[in-house]
């Protein structure tokens, strides 16, 4: 029971010397500095990933769901199948490895467009499934109504299926964000400086590995919260259109 | 104004239109029944292309559209289609309902739009509900506003896919009167229906389908005193 003798005992030390250690993790030799350098980091990161997920799993959605809807695009479509299958198959920080020291290997390439294009190339992989299940979701009389109006296919998909898409899987996309911004935190396998490799370098410091990671772990969560309550503000913005 | 001609439709190893050859004249005012599966959806489906024939042709004013160069969304322009469960967009609000296709394929300016809609929905009542969204009417108001959505394209013939068969049985007549003030103005329709009523007052031409073909062709008091077909006889003695 020894281990558990002193375990307690440096609980209790942590509580008493709860000043010191803040100012020895935080505010000595300006370390806070590895955390709000880290935080732009993982904030660009996932900034331009989570446009690049948006746009190319957009396009992916479209192919699919035309490709098998109408059997145009087999090219296309096979090609978006196979990189559906190989992304999601794969776990993003072997992705994130092979871009750095397999593609980018030889040349000198900033680790940030590594990220970027690593975390966005996945991201993209589901959030086109996420965007496919929704326009499936739309039932198959919409798209006839506003055929029989005269519309053109591209043009009932953009007008009438894909608004009511959007708004239906938002939640699931919002699900998806927060994963994506938690996701950058492997970035230090590039030895990228994101949030939680700015955490680990002040505990290398420090030797003291509470302090910094609860401090990332809080500004995590606080980074979705925000996220979360701006989903939750474009979902009731959308809601309009419902019973009330 | 719709020609069609030695039709048939296949699904997979089912046939489900064996060859039927038709003609809506102008004005013409046709009602289709008969027993369910016997193909009459998808007949009309099949006279705007909802569904591909499998062979067969279907000219409508003088043009081909089962022909491959056809320009299918224009010819669908001048055939407005209702369904049976009304497939309003239930992200746009009734005036948006109306305007979208007049205003997408510009035909109407977004004004133009506007005004006509408001005056064809003040001839059915709903002129306060043109800010509303589909989800807060009634099932025969959605019906009714999806038939004034159809004829905001000023459509040359209108096709009806079971109207009525969807709502609730006090809301069908606010919809069958619509579709009589229709009829009554001069309008080309082709309806599939089960309102035998509505077959006997409207029509001057009504359909038997049975097994994917037309069995009779009659006008609706000699096809309800006196059917010659045996199936229509056993038809009509089931619904009437």
């Amino acid at each position: 029971m020894e281990w558990f003798n002193s375990w307690i005992q440096s609980l209790i030390g942590w509580f008493l010397n709860l000043d010191d250690r803040f100012y020895n993790n935080f505010i000595k030799e300006d370390r806070w500095i590895y955390l709000t350098n880290g935080l732009g980091t993982t904030l660009l990161i996932t900034f331009f990933a989570l446009i690049i997920g948006i746009v190319l799993g957009f396009l992916i959605a479209l192919v699919r769901v035309t490709g098998d809807k109408t059997g145009r695009l087999k090219f296309l479509n096979g090609i978006c199948r196979l990189y559906l299958t190989v992304i999601r198959g794969t776990p993003v920080m072997v992705q994130l490895l092979i871009i750095y020291f397999g593609i980018f290997g030889s040349v000198a390439v900033d680790k940030v467009f590594v990220a970027v294009m690593a975390f966005g190339l996945n991201s993209a992989a589901y959030v086109a499934e996420i965007f496919r299940g929704g326009i499936m979701s739309i039932d198959g009389g919409q798209m006839e109504a506003g055929r029989s109006l005269g519309l053109s296919y591209n043009q009932v998909m953009w007008k009438i299926i894909m608004p009511q898409a959007v708004k239906n899987v938002l939640p699931a996309l919002g699900n998806e964000f927060i994963v994506l911004i938690k996701e950058t935190s492997i970035s230090g396998y590039i030895a990228l400086q994101d949030l939680t490799r700015g955490g680990d370098i002040i505990r290398s410091r420090t030797y003291d590995a509470f302090m910094p990671l609860i401090a990332v772990a809080l500004i995590y969560l606080s980074m979705v919260l925000v996220l979360q309550a701006g989903v939750k503000r474009l979902e009731r913005r959308l809601a309009k259109s419902d019973r009330d | 104004m719709i020609e069609i001609k030695n039709l048939t439709k296949s699904f997979g190893q089912l046939k489900v239109l064996t060859g039927i050859t038709e003609t809506i004249e102008k004005g013409d005012k046709v009602v289709i029944v008969g027993p369910s599966g016997s193909g009459k959806s998808t007949f009309l489906r099949c006279m705007n292309l909802l569904e591909t024939p499998t062979s067969g042709e279907i000219w409508v004013d003088g043009e081909e559209i089962t022909a491959p160069k056809c320009d299918i969304d224009r010819l669908r322009r001048k055939m407005g289609m209702v369904f049976q469960h009304f497939n309003l967009f239930p992200h746009l609000t009734i005036m948006q309902n109306i305007t979208l296709a007049p205003v997408t394929l510009k035909l109407q300016s977004k004004e133009e739009a506007g005004e006509n809609a408001l005056r064809l929905l003040q001839r059915i009542g709903l002129s306060d509900k043109a800010d509303a969204y589909p989800a807060m009417l009634s099932g025969g108001q959605k019906q009714r506003i999806a038939i004034v959505r159809a004829l905001a394209m000023n459509p040359e013939v209108m096709l009806f896919d079971e109207p009525t068969s969807a709502l609730d049985p006090e809301m069908v007549g606010e919809v069958l009167q619509l579709m009589k003030d229709l009829a009554a103005d001069g309008m080309t329709m082709v309806c599939v229906t089960h309102e035998m009523g509505f077959a006997r007052e409207v029509a001057n031409r009504v359909l038997f389908m049975d097994e994917g073909q037309i069995l009779e062709r009659a006008n609706p008091a000699d096809f309800f005193a006196n059917p010659q077909n045996q199936r229509a006889k056993d038809f009509l003695s089931k619904v009437l």
